[in-house]
């Protein structure tokens, strides 16, 4: 590569790396200095475990995302290589239907949740027909779950496709030629098999669910998890310190989530090699 | 567990249409004798690995179509019940395992127990010459060593039946010779039954006690390999084993004339085309019968031991000869070829 | 593949995967219906009205327009700053564009929350900025440059671009010819699918526009909130309604933008029923484009 080219690559690289800078890493550094500015100082950034009300927000917050993340494996894995590994009529169709509401705004996802479980729901109605109850949970932790187990499913699926797509069908037919019964096939070709793709969309399953903001605003503010929070520290507090401590520490929770499983996943992908 | 000697297996007019119509395989009768290594040989498309999944259970047969392992009629079973031993092309081997437990891994499903198991990997990984390998991931293997494991995992439970699809396809000319060899051993050894196919025909001709060569979802012809080779039953078999020379000719007077080609012929002739191997025609030497061939060289391969001409007759495709003549030909050159009468054969019109 | 009928086993889990099918798309044709209906608490009985959807369109559209008005400006600055990035990254594969390429990805990963609230300690306090459109589009920029990005790139690593401009230097070609004739027609497929997914996540972003926005600068989403949260259930369907005719189209489009069509692949040397390998995924999938969206 040529002095010229190189300053051409450079030339084009600029304009990302400058928005990015000025827009993203810089704001970024300022919150972190501006979490530290409060009356206790840097001490802020420990307030989320010192601190009952934070630490109990963390960790509902964390127990919510992780359940959501194994519901959404287990639903999405099932659905996505059964979908990869039968060719049957209205398969196509029913890849799409799975599929359509990838990039469905929280705020939009609280709602189908209210629309099932809500008030005038889908859900009550049935219980009252069954067993004379209303069952309404859509204002609450279950229905936080149920909101981000509905936004996680369509990427999770499509993850799950592509990769139980590039399996080996040999390997099962492998398994089964030294006796496995389907179950064991399961057990110890397809999920092995698999592993990459559900750390890695597990691990952003994961992250989306701690940062998610939009379906807890929709449901109810009382919701207490950790996005929740924040916005109320800095909308309704003006604790603008508490909010940028409390996000900043929110940013690196998902982010190392996200880069362990990236270290994971590839390592084990490489091991499949 | 049954008899680790092997047991017959039976196809009884066992064919295959796929979900889209095509025809893979025409309904089938086949016996394959107990201990006997049947090779299936053929093109791309034929049949020959629909035919080896349909005796795995991977596949099953059209309607009508049955499958008898001895005197079990297995159509029904699935795979995991047959207790066949399987090799394939990509090795299949997983990945999330280790060498040893993958050979294990057959046993472990049988839930043999630990001690057996371990006595058993040791025994088949030494048979295969590759102890050393044991607790190695796969992805640390070359593919001759893939290969090994992939027979010691196939062979370990004891299949009554072993079924090996193109196993040395992936590997290197050189390797693919050397594992050959392995295999033909281990299938003397064994006396197992086995099912092979391959592409390949001098894998066929090396291990297999009979070839079946496959054609359009048919068995074209079955026999030993001698038999195959020395008198193929249509041009197409005589083609996929060896090369074949073809010429057209006509029955003249006691004479086959064709263009550059007068051979003494006292009979009849079935059909206007003859044929006959590179090897079994020779340079004239000039004793007392006459040349039957005349014609000129078109290009001349010395490849050590042999030089392999290509000769054109004036007409027609141009023939192959093999010849272990210490003369030097150069293209261009007129060369006079002799055949002896009885290497000639005559493809089924 | 097994070819043995349809077991119970294939049933079970034909009807799991419908019930998962009905969990989603169940709420979005109910919401659909709810904005059309003149009573929701009595049902669709009580008669079918657009009622509720004007009223939206008189007291939202606004909201409606500048929503677009952002994702189409978003594409344009995506476009301009994250094709010319993702080919940088693709022609030059050291640490250094690995780790700017896992940087870029880093607004994905980070709450949009937390980058919001960045924005808003750093610049907030330029007051035209502040109260100005530019200030969420900054946001959405942000958050959408890493999908073109991966996109592009996914094509771009899938085709031997080294070779491609190669052949075009020894015919000639200069570094704009090869750019403009070479690079940007191969990855094409990478433009389309990634503008399909910015455009579309421009549009329903809610998490950075909550606190981006000012009174004067609601978006299409937040607008949402503010019905869902206030009015009654009718007129958040119907706004919900209006949402849904606009983003089905562009995440239909984008299905059919991201599934590797037959023609595409090339024919095979080996047209072999017998060799059954498993179909060999279209593009690899180690720099696949991120289907990870946060709500």
């Amino acid at each position: 590569m040529g002095g010229r080219e190189r300053l051409l690559l450079l030339a084009l690289m600029a304009p990302a790396a400058i928005v990015f800078a000025a827009f993203f890493l810089l704001p970024l550094a300022r919150l972190f200095v501006i979490g530290g500015t409060g009356p206790t100082g840097w001490s802020a950034y420990l307030a989320i475990v010192t601190d009952a009300r934070y630490f109990r927000s963390l960790v509902s917050t964390v127990l919510l995302s992780a359940s959501v993340t194994a519901a959404t494996l287990v639903i999405s894995g099932i659905a996505g290589v059964f979908l990869e590994r039968n060719r049957f009529r209205g398969r196509a169709l029913v890849t799409a239907m799975l599929t359509l509401p990838l990039a469905f705004p929280g705020v939009v996802i609280g709602f189908m949740v209210i629309m099932l479980a809500g008030r005038q729901g889908l859900i009550p109605e049935i219980t009252d027909a069954l067993f004379n109850e209303r069952l309404v949970f859509a204002y609450s932790m279950a229905g936080l779950f149920m909101g981000y187990v509905y936004f996680s499913i369509p990427r999770t699926i499509l993850t799950v496709m592509a990769s139980a797509e590039k399996l080996d069908p040999r390997l099962e037919e492998a398994a089964r030629s030294l006796g496995a019964r389907p179950w064991r096939v399961v057990a110890d070709v397809i999920v092995p098999g698999l592993k990459p793709a559900f750390i890695s969309a597990g691990a952003i399953c994961f992250a989306t669910a701690m940062g998610a903001f939009g379906t807890a605003f929709t449901l109810a503010t009382r919701i207490n998890v950790l996005p929740m929070v924040i916005y109320t520290e800095f909308t309704l507090q003006a604790n603008l310190v508490m909010a940028s401590a409390l996000s900043f520490v929110l940013g690196a929770i998902t982010w190392a989530a996200l880069a362990l499983a990236r270290s994971f996943a590839g390592s084990s992908v490489a091991a499949a090699g | 567990m049954s008899a680790p000697d092997g047991i017959p297996i039976r196809l009884e007019r066992a064919g295959k249409t796929f979900d889209d119509g095509t025809r893979a395989l025409e309904p089938t009768d086949l016996t394959i004798e107990a201990g006997e290594t049947l090779v299936f040989l053929g093109p791309s498309g034929c049949g020959k690995t629909t035919t080896l999944r349909i005796v795995a259970g991977l596949d099953q047969p059209d309607a009508g179509g049955r499958v008898w392992f001895g005197s079990d009629d297995v159509t029904e079973v699935p795979i995991e019940r047959r207790n066949v031993g399987m090799v394939f092309q990509s090795y299949a081997l997983f990945p999330n395992m280790s060498v040893a437990d993958n050979v294990a891994y057959g046993l472990k499903v049988r839930r043999v127990d630990e001690a057996e198991r371990r006595g058993r990997v040791a025994q088949m990984l030494e048979m295969m010459h590759i102890t050393e390998l044991a607790h190695r991931r796969i992805d640390q293997l070359s593919g001759g060593q893939r290969q090994r494991v992939a027979l010691a995992r196939a062979i370990a439970p004891r299949p009554r039946v072993l079924l090996l699809d193109e196993p040395l396809t992936a590997l290197d000319a050189k390797l693919r010779e050397t594992l050959r060899v392995e295999i033909d051993r281990l299938l003397r050894s064994l006396a197992i039954t086995t099912v092979y196919v391959t592409h390949d025909q001098a894998e066929a001709m090396a291990l297999g006690d009979r070839i079946a060569v496959m054609q359009k979802g048919r068995i074209a012809q079955i026999g030993t390999p001698r038999e195959i080779y020395q008198r193929p039953s249509s041009a197409f078999v005589a083609g996929f084993i060896g090369a074949m020379n073809h010429v057209s000719v006509r029955a003249d007077n006691g004479y086959l004339i064709g263009s550059g080609t007068r051979i003494p012929w006292h009979g009849s002739a079935p059909g206007g085309q003859i044929m006959f191997r590179p090897e079994d025609v020779s340079i004239h030497d000039g004793s007392v019968s006459p040349a039957v061939m005349e014609g000129r060289i078109l290009s001349a391969f010395f490849l050590g031991d042999h030089t392999r001409l290509s000769v054109d007759l004036g007409a027609g495709d141009p023939i192959t000869v093999r010849t272990e003549a210490r003369c030097s030909f150069a293209a261009g050159d007129a060369v006079r070829l002799s055949l002896p009468a009885e290497r000639i054969l005559w493809p089924e019109a | 593949m097994t070819r043995r009928r349809h077991s119970g086993w294939f049933w079970a889990q034909l009807a799991f995967t419908l019930l998962v099918c009905a969990f989603l798309i169940v709420p979005v044709g109910m919401s659909m219906l709810a904005g059309v209906t003149k009573n929701y608490f009595i049902g669709i009985q009580s008669g079918v009205t657009l009622e509720w959807v004007v009223k939206v369109w008189t007291d939202y559209r606004h909201t409606i327009f500048l929503s677009i008005k952002i994702a189409l400006a978003c594409l344009a600055c995506t476009l301009l700053i994250g094709v010319p990035a993702a080919y940088v990254l693709a022609r030059t594969q050291n640490a250094f564009t690995r780790t700017i390429e896992e940087l870029l990805v880093m607004p994905i990963a980070v709450p949009g929350l937390a980058t919001a609230l960045a924005l808003i300690v750093t610049y907030g306090t330029f007051g035209g900025f502040r109260r100005s459109w530019l200030f969420i589009l900054v946001g959405h920029v942000l958050f959408t440059l890493p999908f073109m990005v991966r996109s592009v790139l996914a094509v771009l690593s899938s085709i031997d671009l080294r070779t491609l401009e190669e052949g075009a230097r020894s015919l000639g070609a200069s570094f704009s010819q090869r750019f403009f004739g070479i690079v940007l027609p191969n990855c094409r497929s990478g433009i389309v699918a990634g503008s399909l997914m910015v455009v579309t996540l421009s549009l329903g972003e809610f998490n950075m526009t909550l606190l981006l926005h000012t009174p004067l600068t609601q978006t299409l989403p937040v607008g949402l909130a503010d019905t869902y949260a206030s009015l009654r259930l009718e007129v958040g369907s119907a706004y919900t309604l209006i949402f849904f005719v606009i983003i089905i189209p562009l995440l239909i489009a984008l299905q059919w933008a991201s599934t590797p069509r037959a023609a595409q692949r090339p024919p095979s040397d080996d047209a072999d029923f017998d060799v059954r390998s498993p179909p060999q995924p279209a593009q690899p999938s180690h720099r696949a484009a991120p289907a990870h969206v946060r709500s």
